[in-house]
């Protein structure tokens, strides 16, 4: 670990994982300013939009992770550097060869349905359970070859292959750990059980009054002996964003998160004396946005004119006066708080004088209105903000000339009309997922150009990138790794095959009495059994 | 009007609702599907991963890999043994998701129509009474005022002044969750919660009413009928009761009829901005999610509800006004 920001998860590093827990509790411990943590007390909070359903893998939206996150868990959690933590496994080994991993599992794990938790209810969540239903963990399980339980403590997965960042799916939000007993022989998907979440999380679901609030309850027999210390959470289904802020304000919730305050009315946040802003607790996903770009279209077919388009955008500008410094702008294809982001590997910086001298060599020329192209954009129905962006972009590219003329659309859509390619342009943003193979190879690679949302809807090929992609997933050594990441991003910063804009992260906003709030990678995900109020 | 009357009536007027409502169905059916996107689209946004084996599932779990016609005679077989169909997105059935909203959509807009109606009708007959006076020109101002405003701009502005300034009120929500509240404190707790949402939708109807409420009576003030019972010496109070006020109701009854039957479909406007959990968010948030069913459901229950209403106002009519007959 030569890179302070790039923790291996390695064989060394996941050897020494359980070791590094305590040290990090005394970081969490830093974190609540000496105060020792006191039993009590309900967190009055906001979901924003309501989950349709609370089972994690069968929906995997934001809300449905933020809320289940406190219901089930994970083998694993993960530190703000990604590095993972014992969870419901208490410590874990790697083979040498990098194939053979071993968990082994906390006492007296306890499902919220009185039954006990055991390695065979490991076993079929992975195995079977998001296998079946889960479109993002499926795609790293099929590598397990064999999965065993040599005893109701410890798990053996055997892969067919290394595979480096394999530690990473054991998070709640990629593999939730759900009872066999429960769900082993059913549909998954329409399993009655549904409505009422089992898991072995710190809170159990206690009330669901749907377009009101979701309450949930302390777990009285949760394995960590005292925790959690809140009596409950309860979430407030709360649609309108004006509404939000004031519950906050007036301190009717004591703490909000994700979507639920627009950027712009962050400060005013920051300025209140008794309320803390935080905006880290996002590394896990990372969400990096962009202008989608669809390469079959002239000219966003040649990478002059897409470079043009970088040079006209100030990603500064959108950071600050559109973000109001919720996030940073982006260098390149995979953000700063990931693993093997490449610092040296920038993409165009902003220059509109630049981007007309490059438009001026492609023999675009401005006609009578300084108009030198027209393209179409369409807009991202995610909230006001995202509207602000188009209309600032419509702006920026007009200045060098090039015409925009913005489309809405609802979210389906949106994503209707992305996954059939039939856009020009459009704003887009997708989770990294801590390691590049799993959270950026999937929108630059050829084999993935599919007619679904969030593949390579671009249409962009580069032979080149994709063997870089692909031997970076199959290397075992994360120092080798780091060398194909770097070439790559060289590769597409140089390419432009979409403009990227922002590495994203949502204000969790809270009342400072209200500690450990953000302790993890994932934030607001995690499972709060170490969250309290401090009197 | 004989009682075989009213049931022939009644009759021929069920007959006809069951065909409004069977065309109503089938034309939402088939305007919703125009709208681009389907649930598993929703789906795949929301989540920010998909891949085509998840898509595939989705949509075979939802039926919508059935053709559509298909899917129309499904859900017209299950419509007539009144099933409204089955949520998948919410793993709920559409019954239990409209019924666990209905009794916060009927306490809301029961109360803001009972509020506008008796309210607008009261100021309506106190300003005919004064009119040209300075009464008169106050309430005919206020309410212009509320006819004019947008209504969450109402909304915004009442929460401001009784919940931020004053805190008197709470701005969202219809109960204190997690307080446990039972009986009497728990009625009290949600009255609290319903005055700034009825108010705020509410005062846009009171206006309406206050303003047909004042015109038809200054209209049938002048009748000879009214100056006749002047003539015979009928006291003042009896002459608006009975011969003005009685007559003056008509277009105030038709106009209700027809707020009424929009009572069950809720208001998404006022809905959202309190955050009331009624029907109105559930059905604009399953147009978004493209979560047929529920909508579906909902414009069920509207329909049938307008037709009821439709009806109930034909009836009243020849209650209040004896000589219109019902045919």
């Amino acid at each position: 670990m030569t890179d302070p920001r790039s923790p291996a998860l390695g064989r060394r590093a996941v050897l020494a994982g359980a070791a590094a827990a305590p040290m990090l509790m005394t970081v969490d411990q830093a974190r609540a300013q000496g105060v020792a943590p006191r039993r009590g007390g309900v967190l009055n909070t906001i979901i924003t939009p309501e989950p349709p359903l609370l089972i994690l893998g069968v929906n995997n939206q934001g809300p449905t992770l933020i809320v289940g996150g406190k219901i089930y868990q994970g083998l694993v959690k993960l530190s703000p550097r990604l590095e993972p933590l014992p969870e419901l496994a208490r410590s874990w080994s790697v083979s040498p060869d990098g194939r053979v991993y071993t968990f082994t599992l906390q006492d007296n794990i306890t499902f919220h349905d009185g039954r006990p938790c055991t390695a065979e209810d490991v076993i079929f969540s992975v195995t079977k359970f998001h296998m079946e239903v889960n479109p993002r963990a499926r795609a790293i399980l099929e590598r397990i070859e064999k999965a065993e339980a040599p005893d109701p403590k410890t798990v053996v997965f055997t892969l067919k292959a290394p595979f480096e960042p394999f530690l990473l799916i054991f998070d709640v939000t990629a593999c939730a750990i759900v009872p066999k007993h429960l769900y082993d022989g059913t549909d998954y998907r329409n399993n009655p059980n549904n409505s009422t979440p089992i898991g072995t999380g710190p809170f159990r679901l206690a009330e669901w009054q749907r377009g009101n609030f979701i309450r949930l309850a302390r777990h009285e027999q949760y394995w960590k002996p005292g925790q959690p210390y809140l009596d409950g959470i309860i979430y407030r289904v709360v649609p309108d964003s004006q509404s939000r802020a004031l519950a906050l304000q007036t301190g009717q919730v004591q703490m909000t998160q994700f979507n639920d305050i627009e950027p712009f009315d962050v400060p005013r946040f920051q300025a209140m004396p008794n309320l803390a802003v935080a905006t880290d607790g996002w590394e896990l996903f990372s969400p990096l946005s962009w202008i989608e770009i669809n390469h079959r279209i002239k000219p966003l077919d040649d990478a002059r004119f897409r470079r043009a388009m970088a040079h006209a955008v100030d990603r500064n500008f959108i950071a600050q006066r559109l973000w109001f410094g919720v996030g940073r702008p982006a260098t390149s294809p995979i953000a700063s708080t990931t693993r093997f982001h490449d610092p040296t590997a920038r993409m165009p910086d902003f220059n509109p004088r630049e981007a007309a001298a490059i438009l001026d060599g492609m023999g675009l020329r401005p006609n009578a209105d300084g108009v030198r192209a027209s393209i179409k954009m369409m807009q991202l129905p995610y909230g006001e903000v995202w509207n602000r962006l188009s209309e600032y972009l419509r702006q920026a590219l007009r200045q060098v000339g090039i015409a925009v003329e913005l489309e809405s659309t609802d979210v389906a859509g949106w994503v209707r009309r992305l996954a059939n390619w039939e856009f020009e342009t459009t704003i887009n943003f997708v989770y990294q997922w801590g390691d590049p193979t799993l959270g950026v190879e999937r929108t630059y690679v050829s084999s993935n150009i599919k007619k679904v949302a969030f593949t390579n809807t671009a249409g962009y090929v580069n032979a080149e990138v994709d063997r870089l992609f692909a031997q970076a997933r199959d290397e075992p050594q994360a120092e080798k790794r780091r060398a194909l990441f770097s070439e790559v991003q060289k590769k597409l910063v140089a390419d432009v095959p979409l403009v990227w804009l922002m590495e994203l992260a949502f204000p969790t906003i809270h009342e400072k009495r209200l500690r450990n709030v953000i302790t993890t990678g994932t934030g607001v995900h995690a499972s709060f059994d170490d969250v309290f109020f401090a009197s | 009007m004989g009682a075989g009357a009213l049931a022939a009536f009644l009759a021929q007027r069920t007959v006809k609702a069951a065909f409004v409502i069977l065309g109503v169905v089938v034309f939402q059916f088939v305007l919703i599907r125009l709208a681009p996107g389907d649930p598993a689209s929703v789906i795949a946004g929301q989540s920010g991963a998909a891949d085509p084996l998840f898509m595939a599932q989705l949509r075979e779990q939802f039926g919508l890999d059935r053709p559509l016609w298909e899917q129309l005679l499904i859900y017209l077989r299950d419509i007539l043994t009144l099933d409204l169909g089955f949520s998948h997105r919410q793993q709920r059935t559409v019954a239990s998701l409209i019924g666990e909203r209905l009794p916060a959509t009927l306490l809301l807009t029961g109360a803001a129509f009972a509020f506008a109606l008796i309210g607008g009708v009261a100021l309506g007959v106190a300003a005919s009474r004064r009119v040209g006076r300075p009464a008169d020109s106050a309430i005919t101002v206020i309410a212009l005022t509320f006819y004019a405003t947008p209504i969450f701009w109402v909304g915004l502005l009442l929460v401001l002044v009784f919940s931020v300034w004053l805190e008197w009120l709470p701005s969202f929500g219809m109960f204190t969750v997690g307080a446990d509240l039972t009986g009497l404190a728990h009625a009290l707790d949600v009255a609290k919660h319903l005055i700034l949402p009825a108010l705020t939708l509410g005062l846009f109807f009171l206006a309406i009413y206050a303003r047909l409420a004042r015109a038809s009576m200054l209209e049938v003030a002048d009748q000879d009928f009214v100056r006749t019972a002047r003539a015979k010496g009928v006291p003042e109070g009896r002459i608006v009761r009975v011969h003005v006020l009685r007559n003056a109701l008509l277009p105030v009854i038709t106009f209700a009829g027809i707020q009424a039957g929009q009572l069950v479909g809720g208001s998404i406007l006022v809905e959202t901005v309190f955050a009331w959990p009624g029907i109105g968010r559930l059905a604009f948030e399953a147009l978004l999610a493209r979560d047929y069913a529920v909508l579906l459901g909902v414009f069920f229950c509207t329909a049938v509800m307008v037709v009821v209403f439709n009806l109930v106002t034909d009836l009243l009519y020849a209650v209040v006004d004896p000589r219109v007959e019902v045919a």
